[in-house]
């Protein structure tokens, strides 16, 4: 098999799906025919990394209909947003919607760029760590949506039951940024780009509540401004010089593609929800939990930082490559203070993963060899925890009616296999020896290379990351005597998944040196000459004390369990103890001590750091642009 | 003789010095800090080894616990303290040493989390603030070791140091990390998680449901830590060992001598004061070093 066929079929298959989704009636077909095919598609991206090598291969793709229908679909793409604006009269989307559809008619059609583009699809070491991302950790999010849609629609019965919609938005998301990651045409990346923006429209929007379509619309016109942007970007350079295609770009260089590299770098910006315009990822999060899940961890917002990545070599060092440091440093800096005051769950990933988004941001903006270095280690080992993560709360939401965090209190007696996923889940956002705080380190020193500044903001905002991840930590960790076991009603589409996710995060830490020596390294050492690799000693502590960790984990907590050579007492409440959980109150009365977290919410509280926030990173937004455009 | 000696035997010559050596000379300054504070308020006090009869007696106390898992997280505490330590010696790279030293403080965090008392609770939320006060200094003095010296490795730090003043170099944030020494010694006016003395509001905070055989695993942890955190004070002075080890000592009786004068204050009051107090001197001193260096 030519990986051309394997790229074709990551492309088409789950498009086959998607309409497959929408066209069979009976749901439960769709069901047994969803996990041979979730397996084929991350069989498919698995397939790619073992038949390419680390040298990119273009494809060109020679055909005058497709040209046509992705012409079509994007005309209709700009009609369809300004439609959605009209019915809804938004008329700010109203606008952006023609103008989305008046550039494409103008470049498209009426001036025409003199050349098509030499390769359509490529692929490199880059998109494959991106399709393997997108294709194992899609699939599974999409296999746990079965189970938890159906639980979904059991809780909210004023939704309307739209899951074949769903399942076809699923699946065409997948398809999309399968393409996206495999464009070497610019003009069909644009295309693939507009298909993500509108898909995760209709996911946000799916309760269909004046709250979710809200937030649909906020992240209707910011994605649709990106876009703007970035058809700005590839009209201004296939009429200036002719390229139209992304490798020629970077070759290009700072001289001729300085412009619209800072326009893509802005669409890339407003997708991987970087401030200004962060408050779309937050609003997202009416969404069922699996579209959190998929736009948050492994594809939409990573579509912004890889192509974020991809132009980085061009803005590497000019002031516009420094503006994109600025905004990823005001960025991580303030959402992982603001997650310090969130209580709500959902919120705190959130916030953590705008954060992280952040970190890669900066690297990219950086733009050596280092930097691009941990921005790769930092998008997988960021991908695997927070959609683990994200599914984690999805369960509980369910089960304990609640996401909010102060209700988690004794979850590991409660829901004893789901906390301790879940804590793996938080250990891989922030605790050595796993890979995000690894890359950390990297991150650090790449950045204090360019100015220690940058190095204090990771000072700073890592603290408090450890501050919130611990808190909530310690919640799930709670232990009392008197908890029920809650866990019953989880089906096994969403264990399944959860495990999967589980085992993932531990194994993409401990198989680290292979995935920096076999993906990473080759791709780094491809763009920008040399690789950079941790220190031998440094790789195998990582390795050894994650290792302890796995072996001392399991022997502690059985060996605590049946070897009870202690006396159980009650704890210490307040007074004399009625039984473990209460104390004698005067009068006779039985008093409860409850103890809640710190939110610290004067010092971190949302409204005044999100403003200040978005002024500083609207600021830089401002002066990028300006140094390019001036 | 070179005390850094990067063949393996070096290395594990001085991991076991550590592990072995560290819990004594940490018992006796725990002694020693007992001493001089009873001198200060002039009383006679223990003798110096009593730390050690406290741990020897508690370690024959029966074992009593609120739950299964509380011990456990004790004994991982201690057990990464030591490896965060001996890692230090090792020489290895000072953010990995920074990264499992959290690990470590985590898992006393979870002990305290664990049991199901309000006063435990409380500690451990303290205890979190106290790392979220602390946490952005130490990154910073790895940062500092790095602008300096080009490495982040403890080893090469230490060379670098027996040949240049580096402390002359990173005054601001050497101070920043006496100020936030008071928290990790757990000395008044910061011993807001757990304290040493009896008058501390949350009895005795994060080790209210700590008893016997478990209570020692947290003093000898602290052991090890204290020296860890009087290790990294000596790499600013590496250049003369007398020097090294006397400030060394000076800032640890220095940090007694706070504890005694000192009425403990509101978290309020350490988070903003240490924030404050980094980015003054510690990251002001980072701004100023980038520029000079780059002349």
């Amino acid at each position: 098999m030519q990986p051309l066929h394997i790229i074709v079929f990551l492309i088409l298959f789950p498009l086959l799906l998607a309409v497959a989704s929408l066209a069979v009636r009976s749901l439960s077909v769709g069901r047994i025919a969803a996990t041979p095919a979730n397996a084929l598609i991350a069989a498919g991206s698995i397939l790619l990394l073992f038949l390419t090598g680390s040298e990119p291969i273009y494809f060109t793709v020679e055909s005058s209909l497709l040209e046509h229908f992705i012409l079509a679909a994007e005309i209709g793409m700009g009609l369809l947003v300004t439609y959605l604006g009209l019915n809804s009269k938004r008329y700010f989307i109203v606008f952006l919607g023609a103008v989305m559809t008046a550039m494409t008619a103008v470049f498209e059609i009426i001036c025409p760029p003199a050349a098509d583009a030499v390769h359509h699809l490529f692929i490199d070491r880059l998109s494959v760590i991106m399709a393997l991302l997108i294709g194992i950790l899609g699939t599974l999010i999409i296999n746990y949506a079965i189970g938890y849609m159906e639980e979904y629609h059991e809780h909210h019965k004023e939704v309307k039951d739209r899951r074949r919609f769903f399942g076809f938005l699923m699946y065409l998301f997948l398809s999309s940024m399968f393409g996206l990651v495999f464009s070497n045409s610019l003009k069909w990346m644009l295309f693939f780009w507009e298909i993500t923006t509108l898909c995760s429209f209709f996911l946000i929007g799916y309760r269909n509540d004046r709250e979710s379509q809200d937030s649909a619309f906020r992240a209707l016109w910011m994605n649709v401004l990106g876009g703007i942007a970035f058809s700005a970007g590839v009209a201004y350079l296939s009429l200036g010089t002719g390229i139209v295609d992304l490798d020629q770009m970077i070759k290009a260089g700072p001289a001729v593609a300085m412009l619209p590299a800072v326009l893509l770098a802005f669409a890339g910006l407003v997708k991987s929800a970087q401030m200004p315009f962060s408050t779309w990822l937050t609003g997202a999060m009416v969404a069922p939990t699996p579209v959190s899940a998929l736009l948050h961890s492994s594809t939409m917002v990573k579509a912004g930082v890889y192509l974020l990545l991809k132009v980085s070599p061009i803005l590497s060092g000019s002031p516009a490559g420094l503006c994109i440091t600025s905004i990823g440093a005001i960025t991580f800096l303030f959402a992982s203070f603001i997650a310090v005051s969130q209580s709500d769950s959902k919120r705190v990933l959130a916030y953590s993963t705008i954060s992280t988004l952040a970190l890669i941001v900066m690297c990219a903006g950086v733009g050596t060899a280092n930097a691009a270095w941990s921005a790769l280690l930092l998008i997988i080992f960021h991908a695997v925890a927070k959609s683990l993560l994200f599914l984690c709360v999805g369960v509980i939401d369910y089960k304990l009616h609640s996401r909010d965090i102060e209700d988690m209190d004794f979850l590991i007696e409660k829901m004893p296999k789901v906390a301790a996923m879940m804590n793996i889940g938080i250990a891989g956002m922030f605790l050595a020896p796993f890979g995000m705080v690894i890359s950390k380190a990297v991150t650090l020193k790449a950045l204090v290379d360019i100015h220690p500044l940058l190095g204090v903001a990771l000072a700073f905002g890592g603290g408090a990351t450890t501050f919130f991840y611990a808190k909530w930590m310690g919640k799930t960790l709670m232990v009392t005597p008197r908890a029920e076991n809650k866990e019953g009603a989880i089906s096994s589409w969403e264990w399944v998944t959860l495990a999967g996710l589980s085992f993932l995060t531990i194994a993409v830490c401990l198989s680290f040196p292979l995935i920096s020596s076999g993906l990473v390294d080759p791709y780094i050492a491809l763009v920008y000459g040399a690789s950079p690799t941790l220190e031998k000693s440094t790789l195998i502590l990582i390795v050894v004390t994650m290792t302890s960790l796995l072996v001392i984990f399991p022997i502690g907590v059985i060996y605590n369990a049946r070897h009870r050579d202690y006396r159980l007492v009650g704890p210490y409440l307040s007074g004399v103890n009625i039984d473990e959980t209460s104390f004698a109150g005067a009068m006779g009365s039985k008093l409860y001590p409850d103890t809640r977290n710190y939110y610290l919410a004067r010092w971190f509280g949302e409204p005044i750091l999100l403003q200040g926030g978005l002024l500083c990173a609207g600021f830089f937004i401002i002066i990028m642009m300006g140094v390019v455009l001036l | 003789m070179n005390p850094y000696d990067e063949s393996v035997a070096g290395i594990v010559l001085r991991v076991i010095a550590y592990v072995v050596l560290a819990p004594l000379a940490g018992g006796l300054l725990a002694g020693l800090d007992r001493k001089v504070s009873a001198w200060m308020q002039g009383r006679v006090g223990p003798p110096v080894v009593q730390p050690f009869y406290d741990v020897a007696k508690l370690l024959s106390k029966e074992k009593i616990a609120v739950n299964r898992y509380q011990n456990f997280f004790v004994f991982l505490f201690l057990l990464y303290m030591i490896f965060t330590g001996s890692l230090f010696f090792a020489g290895a790279s000072i953010l990995i040493v920074v990264f499992v030293l959290v690990l470590a403080s985590l898992f006393f965090v979870l002990a305290g989390f664990s049991v199901n008392s309000p006063y435990s609770h409380l500690g451990a939320e303290r205890e979190l603030i106290q790392v979220l006060a602390y946490d952005p200094v130490i990154i910073i003095l790895a940062i500092g070791f790095y602008v300096v010296t080009g490495t982040f490795n403890v080893g090469s730090i230490y060379q670098a140091s027996r040949e240049g003043f580096l402390v002359l170099h990173l005054p601001g944030i050497f101070a920043a990390y006496l100020y936030v020494l008071t928290i990790k010694f757990r000395k008044s006016p910061f011993d807001l998680s757990m304290s040493h003395h009896a008058h501390q509001e949350i009895v005795r905070g994060l080790t209210t449901e700590f008893s016997g055989p478990h209570l020692a695993l947290i003093e000898i942890a602290h052991w090890y830590e204290n020296i860890l955190l009087l290790a990294l004070i000596y790499l600013f002075f590496a250049f003369s060992p007398v020097i090294g080890v006397a400030v060394a000592l000076i800032a640890y009786f220095a940090e007694v001598f706070v504890d005694n004068a000192f009425a403990r204050v509101k978290w309020q009051v350490m988070l903003a004061s240490t924030w404050v107090f980094t980015i003054t001197a510690g990251v002001s001193n980072l701004i100023i070093l980038h520029y000079l260096l780059r002349r």
